[in-house]
């Protein structure tokens, strides 16, 4: 099955955008959206591998259940990225097998 | 339908599915009956150590049928693994007890001094600060040391209840879910069980129905002395491994999740959970691992225990009527190798193993 993210943007009214960082690239989505919702808007369907078995995983339940959509925000690990909204300037990076501790 | 079975084992938790699984790979026919998903399950709501150290104090036996358990887990984990395919997550790396100041470390290490004084293979060792950095770098600087016993070791407990229902079907015995006993009725040097509206017939019963034996017991001549005791526990994030030791409070799992808990609560039937329970058990993990104080929990749940007045296992025929047993025990998963096969072959007519010698119900008696 192709990789290919089957969510698009509904046709609503305009909103006023905010620019996110992922993985290092500069994005431009509405201010209404879930982090997971923009990832898949702009077409990244891979959010993390998981420490058990490394396999790649992507958002799966969208209501805060599945913990599918782990990320990174803001340099604070294992994020759900369905239940946080994006902030202007957020930075957001995949989260790669577990997080470490300091 | 065929509903004549040469055991039936009231109960599907750790206790009841450890001794199906040795029943039926020995041969015997073996129906489980068990409840529903919403009856009382202290097997689901478990920590997963498989400890020795800290048991027996007020009867060495307890120690030494612990200890025989934890020497038999390894093979009996290889068992359960061959016949499910799956890891259960078990290590076998000695357990620390935590001490937090001198007077806590010189307990424990009394405790277990005078274990090991009437019983040599029950060895620990004493680790100061410095000695506990070595083995867990972790540790934080309020810690005063640890006594360290080499035979504690720890294991999904869920994964170990799946593992034993694929080794009983595997060896050929009989589930039933939603099957709930409502009445057990000696009958022609047998028993009949009823479920509902369906009734079962077994020359022998085992009842290993945690806090259902207290109704069910008494109906076959045999006591139940137990009564719940709530544990609460929490569940992290995974997190990279960190802790290569189990302790009494807080646990890794093989996938990387702390389980963080020790709590004990006198509180009926209840098993909920309760914030001021869940942040002192916060507390007590972040105090000797200070690193824990940013990792998210991500669950948490309360689990009714079963204990006794003093602790310590019930096994026990009926005198009233032969082939009825019960078994009933708070560590359903450290003694779960034991009852697959020390418990078993007494339940099948071998004679009682000696060391069991303390573990009737009529020592509760005034």
């Amino acid at each position: 099955m192709p990789n290919v993210s089957l969510f698009s943007a509904l046709a609503a009214a305009p909103a006023a955008q905010v620019s996110i960082l992922i993985n290092d690239r500069s994005f431009s989505v509405p201010n209404y959206m879930t982090v997971a919702a923009a990832l898949l808007s702009v077409g990244v369907t891979q959010l993390r591998e998981t420490p058990v078995s490394n396999a790649p995983r992507a958002p799966f339940c969208m209501m805060g259940a599945c913990f599918e959509c782990l990320v990174e925000i803001d340099s604070v690990p294992n994020q759900q990225a369905c239940m946080t909204l994006v902030q202007p300037g957020m930075t957001i990076r995949s989260m790669i097998g577990a997080r470490s501790l300091k | 339908m065929k509903n004549d079975y040469d055991y039936v084992v009231v109960g599907g938790g750790l206790v009841g599915m450890a001794i199906a699984y040795g029943l039926a790979k020995r041969g015997v026919s073996t129906l489980v009956l068990d409840g529903e998903d919403s009856s009382v399950r202290a097997a689901r709501g478990n920590f997963g150590l498989v400890w020795v150290s800290s048991k027996g104090s007020r009867q060495i036996d307890y120690a030494r049928w612990s200890l025989e358990s934890s020497q038999l887990w390894p093979g009996f984990c290889q068992e359960l693994e061959d016949a499910s395919g799956m890891k259960l997550g078990y290590e076998k790396p000695g357990g620390i007890m935590i001490a937090m100041n001198e007077e806590s470390l010189a307990s424990s290490a009394a405790a277990l001094e005078k274990l090991h004084a009437q019983d040599s293979r029950l060895s620990y060792e004493v680790l100061d600060h410095r000695q506990l950095k070595q083995r867990i770098p972790a540790v934080g600087p309020d810690v005063t040391g640890a006594v360290y016993s080499p035979h504690d070791g720890h294991v999904s407990p869920l994964y170990t209840l799946r593992g034993l229902f694929a080794a009983f079907e595997h060896a050929g015995g009989v589930y039933r879910s939603d099957a709930r006993v409502d009445l057990i009725v000696p009958r022609d040097g047998g028993f009949r069980l009823t479920a509902g509206r369906q009734t079962f017939d077994a020359g022998k019963v085992v009842l290993c129905a945690g806090l259902g034996n207290r109704v069910l017991a008494p109906m076959v001549g045999l006591r139940a002395p137990v009564v719940p005791l709530r544990g609460q526990i929490l569940v992290t994030e995974r997190v990279k491994r960190f802790l290569d030791y189990p302790t009494l409070s807080v646990r890794q799992t093989a996938e990387g999740s702390l389980l963080l808990g020790d709590s004990a609560e006198d509180v009926d039937m209840d098993d909920g959970v309760t914030p001021g329970i869940i942040a002192h058990i916060a507390q007590k993990a972040i105090a000797p691992f200070p690193l824990l104080k940013n990792v998210r929990v991500v669950r948490a749940w309360g689990s009714l225990r079963i204990m006794t007045p003093d602790s310590m296992p019930v096994y026990e025929e009926s005198l009233a009527h032969p082939g009825a047993f019960v078994a009933l025990c708070h560590s359903g998963v450290t003694l779960a190798a034991a009852h697959c096969e020390k418990l078993v072959p007494w339940l099948m007519g071998a004679p009682r193993p000696s060391l069991l010698e303390y573990f009737y119900a009529k020592r509760f008696a005034v």
